[in-house]
């Protein structure tokens, strides 16, 4: 009960701070799932993002499997709807007074000063996964391949680039025992 | 721009040099399974490119400057690009139903792929070959994220001003594990206000923000 209760309020927190998006949220996500509440471990955390990257739609729908973590089903319903439905509705209520602002110079400042911030959030984002995801010597090829393969080759889609990981993971750390505690 | 009532009922030019109106009568089915459609296939992120192929250029509910609008908000705000346009598309199309179902139709596939994903982890946590390819699988996350991050950036590396801002955040997150309320409340003012409108928009030389 309550941690259902945890699992609505920290979603719906990052839901209204996840200003650029899911990758600017990234760090503080994993300071409360993992730092602040102890619901999942580092690796958990790692595992968990890996699975949003291979399904459709935006990544963060794996927000889904942490509330399933903390208290099954209804955990996986309250964090759903903690992390999208309240920056929704900020969006829907903002994209119908928005027209009003229209000729005002502050729109550009906004957009401008926020957009550096929200890269700053991405590179954030970015650094808090490598944290646990970069481990040795593979998992740094894996990932040059793919930031090489998305960067450079446009025509690929990312999400094959990402199994494709996923494939090389398995054909040559299935004997080491990586990942494990 | 409305084009005034024309003396005569002259009505031809009206097409053309009427302004792109959002079409009022689509089905609220439509609107679902179209986006159901989009939230099935945009596999490896950026799926705002997937609602720009499926609501402008197939659909043609959307001109590209509406899209651009749409997309406009809600970059500028909480929330993922891609739920939040589905709700402004969706309500501009048939108000508050037309939102909540473009919201459902877009998460709805990769939300139930990730369930059905995240109890078969829960039950195999330990499975050394489920590890093996989700260590795979991250590193491969870390690769497409620096990628994602270095093409939205570009524009930045040519503004000092941009690039301290972007070291300054990345210190408070990454390093002093700042709480990104704070960050957001902090910065956020700072970098705004380095932007503020001024009689010509000359970008402010690299002064440090502290």
């Amino acid at each position: 009960m309550n941690e259902n209760l945890s699992v609505l309020g920290v979603f719906a927190l990052l839901s209204i701070l996840a200003v650029g998006g899911g990758a600017a949220v990234l760090p503080e996500t994993k300071a409360l799932v993992v730092e602040s509440h102890h619901w999942l471990t580092d690796d958990g955390f790692r595992d968990i993002y890996g699975l949003g990257q291979v399904v459709p739609g935006p990544n963060m729908l794996m927000v889904i499997v942490i509330g399933y973590h903390v208290t099954g089903y209804v955990g996986a319903l309250l964090a759903f709807l903690g992390f999208f439905v309240p920056a929704g509705v900020i969006s829907w209520g903002a994209s119908r007074v928005w027209d009003h602002f229209e000729g005002s110079p502050w729109r550009r400042s906004l957009q401008q000063g926020m957009a550096p911030l929200v890269v700053g959030l991405m590179a954030a984002g970015t650094i808090s996964i490598a944290r646990t995801a970069i481990d040795g010597t593979l998992t740094i090829l894996i990932a040059v391949a793919v930031f090489a393969g998305v960067y450079f080759v446009k025509k690929v889609n990312p999400a094959i680039l990402v199994l494709g990981g996923g494939l090389v993971g398995l054909a040559l750390l299935s004997g080491t025992g990586a990942g494990l505690p | 721009m409305n084009t005034p009532a024309q003396p005569g009922p002259g009505a031809a030019p009206d097409t053309e040099a009427a302004p792109y109106a959002v079409p009022r009568d689509v089905r609220l089915w439509d609107i679902f399974l179209t986006f159901l459609g989009i939230g099935a296939v945009s596999f490896g992120g950026g799926v705002v490119a997937y609602l720009r192929a499926g609501l402008v250029i197939r659909k043609r509910w959307l001109d590209e400057e509406h899209f651009l609008s749409a997309l406009e908000i809600s970059q500028a705000l909480p929330g993922l690009n891609a739920t939040n346009m589905s709700i402004i598309v969706g309500d501009r199309l048939r108000g508050v139903w037309g939102s909540i179902i473009a919201f459902l139709g877009i998460t709805l596939p990769g939300g139930t792929m990730v369930l059905i994903l995240g109890v078969a982890y829960a039950a195999n946590a330990s499975n050394p070959y489920v590890n093996a390819a989700l260590v795979g699988v991250g590193a491969a996350a870390v690769g497409m994220l620096s990628a994602v991050t270095l093409q939205i950036g570009r524009k930045q590396l040519g503004s000092l001003v941009d690039i301290v801002i972007i070291l300054v955040t990345v210190g408070m997150v990454s390093f002093l594990h700042i709480s990104l309320v704070w960050v957001l409340l902090t910065v956020g003012p700072v970098a705004v206000f380095l932007y503020r409108p001024r009689r010509q928009a000359a970008d402010a030389p690299g002064g440090s923000s502290e």
